[in-house]
């Protein structure tokens, strides 16, 4: 690799939206060598044939141990792997596994050079991991929506309440469990589909 | 007072102390308040455990050496108070490969050594008409998978590095790559030899204790710096992992184990498999053949939860052999060290100088002699170390 040639960046992941947001991000800081591989089979190989100087992998893929084969004497490997950082970058090894991120990095890509792919790498999991978060949250909210809803409707044809009566009733019920309405919710559809 | 602690784990029958200590309440017992963590990678539970987002960890024996010693990653010592499993791997081979190996076969088909024999005709075979070397799956480099499957083809005369090709799959792989072909056996531990068999795609060969009577697989890990500010943890975590290993070996409690086990949470695959897992009775073909062992795997009786420094220095062995570690009396020493029987006796009150040693048993080579590793790896012929 020339000195002022960009690195060739791999990132691993099976989450192509997650992917995504982090090429574009390596890509607008100037690192135009970027592949993504999202395809677990033989992996390995595929890495030796890119031969890239930094490998990108998020700790949800089981994948990862495949990449610690790359530190083995092997005929495959063509460069030597060091990990991380550097060994001594303890903050750096904190930083990117609470981001969920792990970076394997080739001897002779010089510190100063890893940093700021690093530094990007941990910012753009974090903000996909708060951007799931959220969706996450919008989805069980819809999602108790709905079974309230159908609960209301169990609630009002049985006991031949009104809506908000139906509500009360299932909100009362849920204070005095200590339970969440939605779950309330949920045990009435059970109940009304055991006793169909 | 409770204490929290953050256990992690990877979704295996091994890790059943655990799972048992946390689930039966013997950790609470304890006055531990322990979460346990699912995790995906050996690569994640060490370096969660190295950098202390995990107060200990179900790791497999040889990580925890390697990370001792410094080898492929970041060097933080690690400390064994007890070990959560001896054995329980098997080789598990595909239905071709299986046809091949028993055609080549002259002797009994679960003596190590006929088998080896066997593999290595049908490598000659195969080279011959120039097929592509077979490949084996295994869990990690440094694993026990890794050396029983090198030291068991080698004592046939198949070098693993030059005649076949060994590659890392993460377990749940394991099934598929066997089905597409991606690989033409594997050894890894339970529940995947059985799910290979029970899917009509794979035949164990053999259970690991045919080649290695005794073989600390799996340890509870803690860091060594953590181990020396926090003894009465450390303590507590051996007390709740004995009673639970002790609680597992009763046969009366192995349908609640196995259903323990079975929780989506926790090993989450079906309570039967983890049942003949934990019995020895495992179903070797798919047209239902049973072999038993009382070897299978050993979670606390025959003394199996107490570590055992012999079986660090072997895997040390096993890292020089195959190139890993170079060979020193300092390595040697460091890696001996990371087993503590001392903190083992210590939590459960024991006189370590009245226990059993047991030997390791390995199917080939000499007795393991662990004041002389050199003059023990000079006995084999295949392997890739050099003297210092």
């Amino acid at each position: 690799m020339g000195a002022e040639q960009s690195p060739k960046i791999v990132i691993v992941d099976e989450s192509p939206i997650r992917a995504a947001i982090l090429e574009e991000g390596l890509r607008e800081a100037g690192f135009t060598g970027v592949v993504h591989i999202s395809e677990m089979q033989s992996l390995l190989a595929r890495i030796y044939a890119l031969d890239p100087d930094v490998i990108l992998i998020d700790l949800e893929n089981p994948s990862r141990d495949v990449l610690e084969q790359m530190f083995q004497v092997s005929r495959a490997v063509r460069r030597p792997i060091a990990m991380f950082v550097d060994q001594s970058d303890a903050a750096s090894i904190q930083a990117s596994v609470d981001a969920g991120v792990s970076a394997y990095i080739v001897d002779g890509l010089k510190k100063e050079r890893i940093k700021p792919i690093l530094d990007l790498c941990i910012s753009r999991f974090n903000a996909f991991a708060r951007l799931q978060d959220e969706l996450d949250r919008a989805k069980s909210a819809l999602e108790d929506r709905k079974v309230i809803d159908r609960a209301k409707g169990i609630l009002m044809k049985l006991k031949g309440l009104t809506e908000d009566e139906a509500y009360v009733l299932l909100r009362s019920t849920a204070m005095r469990e200590k339970k969440k309405i939605g779950e309330i919710a949920q045990s009435i559809l059970t109940a009304s589909e055991l006793l169909k | 007072m409770t204490s929290p602690l953050c256990i992690g784990f990877i979704p295996l029958v091994d890790a059943a102390a655990l799972i048992v200590a946390v689930d039966k309440g013997f950790a609470a017992a304890e006055g531990l308040d322990v979460t346990l963590v699912r995790e995906v990678s050996w690569s994640n539970v060490r370096d969660k455990l190295n950098i202390g987002l995990f107060d200990a960890a179900h790791l497999l024996a040889p990580v925890a050496i390697a990370s001792s010693l410094g080898l492929g990653h970041v060097k933080v010592p690690i400390a064994a108070p007890c070990n959560l499993g001896l054995n329980g791997n098997a080789i598990t081979v595909s239905p071709a490969l299986h046809t091949a190996i028993l055609g080549e076969l002259s002797g009994d088909r679960f003596d190590p050594l006929a088998t080896a024999q066997a593999l290595a005709r049908v490598v000659a075979i195969r080279r011959k008409s120039g097929a592509e070397p077979l490949t084996f799956g295994m869990t990690f480099p440094f694993s026990t998978h890794n050396y029983q499957l090198r030291f068991w083809m080698a004592a046939g005369g198949v070098d693993p590095d030059e005649d076949v090709r060994l590659v890392v799959l993460p377990p749940p792989f394991m099934v598929d790559s066997l089905t597409n072909g991606h690989v033409d056996g594997f050894c890894v531990g339970a529940p995947w030899n059985s799910i290979a068999v029970d899917h009509g795609v794979g035949h164990i060969l053999h259970f690991a204790s045919d080649i290695l009577e005794r073989a600390a697989e799996k340890v509870l890990a803690v860091r060594q710096a953590w181990s020396g500010k926090n003894p009465e943890l450390v303590t507590s975590l051996v007390r709740a992992t004995f009673r639970a290993t002790e609680f597992i070996e009763q046969p009366q409690n192995r349908n609640e184990t196995a259903r323990l086990l079975a929780q989506p949470d926790r090993v989450g695959v079906d309570a039967d498999i983890i049942k003949r897992t934990l019995d020895g009775r495992l179903k070797i073909s798919p047209d239902g053949t049973i072999r038993e062992s009382s070897r299978y795997l050993l979670v606390g009786r025959e003394g199996a939860s107490r570590p055992d420094r012999a079986q660090a220095a072997w895997l040390y062995a096993q890292m020089v052999r195959w190139g890993q570690a170079s060979i020193s009396p300092e390595a040697l020493k460091t890696a001996e060290a990371v087993f503590r029987p001392d903190l083992y006796d210590a939590a459960l009150g024991l006189d370590g100088g009245s226990a059993d040693l047991y030997p390791i048993g390995a199917f080939a080579g000499p007795a393991f002699d662990p004041n002389d590793i050199a003059g023990h790896l000079a006995a084999f012929t295949i392997g890739r170390w050099r003297s210092a």
